[in-house]
């Protein structure tokens, strides 16, 4: 699959979506004026990849900002990964949080309540 | 000619003045009306977050006020109705307000809304306030995974996020604009000790 990689800006998170470098990952701030717009092509990717996904698959998710219409969209992949769980493959998040920031922690926490997918809870300061 | 002596007459210094003085008896520090944007919006957030840094506020005071600017910014641009006033129409627009004292911040908006909103808005939020703590945690998620992005991009998340992240309840207003909309005044109170 192509390599889809979207810089960061004050808004919109960096995406890189790279299986040469075993690399998937979505971080930085999340508020886009169109959430529909912006995931869309994240999404497409990430359907795509769950039809033929990797013997591992290990996606990062480093946000230390994210607003409400953001944390649906985050539902929805994470509902994708879930589906993926269900059909035998193994599939791992890894959920960063700054140290300190107790509500990016519970929202981690939250999300491996929600979808039946594992989860790595990782701190960093 | 009529526009320009409003700006000439005496009365407008003195309404200047006495805007300013009342500004600073309720510690307001930004207030804006007008069309939000998601360029206002991301002005203003960045506006705020230098200010705060500046005054070396504490992170997760900075955190939630930041969060519900967003929130509070994102619902004038998506849901404030149209109404007219005179000759121009107004859409997408309205007051948004931030004043903080040294016990917390406190975020204001003001937009129009039909009138037919006014009840469900009510309800709504008289809801979300009533709500505990562990109830306001299910609500969340059972909305995000029942709920479905609006085409205006909104999650129907904002209200219980705000409570949440804050703590406090949400205190609004609702007073007369015109035969069809309603001026929905609403405030958030941020404490600056969690």
């Amino acid at each position: 699959m192509d390599t889809l990689k979207i810089e960061g800006t004050e808004d919109t998170p960096e995406v890189i979506l790279d299986l040469d470098q075993n690399h998937l990952e979505i971080s930085g701030r999340s508020l886009p004026e169109d959430v529909n717009s912006f995931y869309g092509q994240v999404m497409t990717w990430i359907e795509e990849y769950t039809k033929e996904p990797q013997d591992k698959t290990v996606f990062n998710f480093k946000l230390n900002y994210f607003n409400t219409a953001s944390s649906k969209i985050i539902l929805d992949i994470l509902t994708l990964f879930e589906e993926m769980v269900e059909k035998g493959h193994d599939v791992l998040v890894r959920w960063h949080y700054l140290d300190e920031d107790e509500d990016m922690m519970e929202a981690g926490e939250e999300y491996s309540e929600m979808v039946d997918v594992p989860f790595e809870m990782i701190s960093y300061t | 000619m009529a526009q320009k002596e409003i700006y000439k007459s005496a009365g407008f210094m003195e309404f200047v003045y006495e805007f300013y003085k009342s500004m600073q008896a309720h510690e307001v520090k930004l207030v804006y009306e007008g069309k939000v944007t998601h360029q206002i919006t991301k002005a203003f957030i960045a506006l705020a977050e230098a200010q705060m840094e500046e005054n070396e506020e504490a992170a997760k005071v900075q955190r939630t006020v930041f969060h519900v600017m967003v929130e509070c910014l994102q619902n004038i641009s998506r849901h404030a109705d149209e109404y007219e006033s005179g000759d121009h129409i107004y859409s997408g627009r309205g007051i948004f307000m931030v004043s903080n004292t040294p016990d917390s911040y406190c975020v204001t908006t003001g937009n129009a809304v039909s009138h037919k909103k006014v009840e469900s808005l009510k309800k709504m939020i008289d809801e979300v306030n009533q709500l505990t703590t562990s109830e306001l945690k299910t609500q969340y998620m059972k909305q995000m995974k029942e709920g479905q992005l609006s085409t205006k991009g909104g999650a129907g998340l904002g209200f219980i996020d705000i409570r949440r992240k804050t703590g406090t309840q949400l205190d609004y207003h609702f007073l007369p604009l015109s035969d069809t909309v309603s001026f929905f005044l609403l405030t958030t109170i941020i404490p600056r000790k969690f």
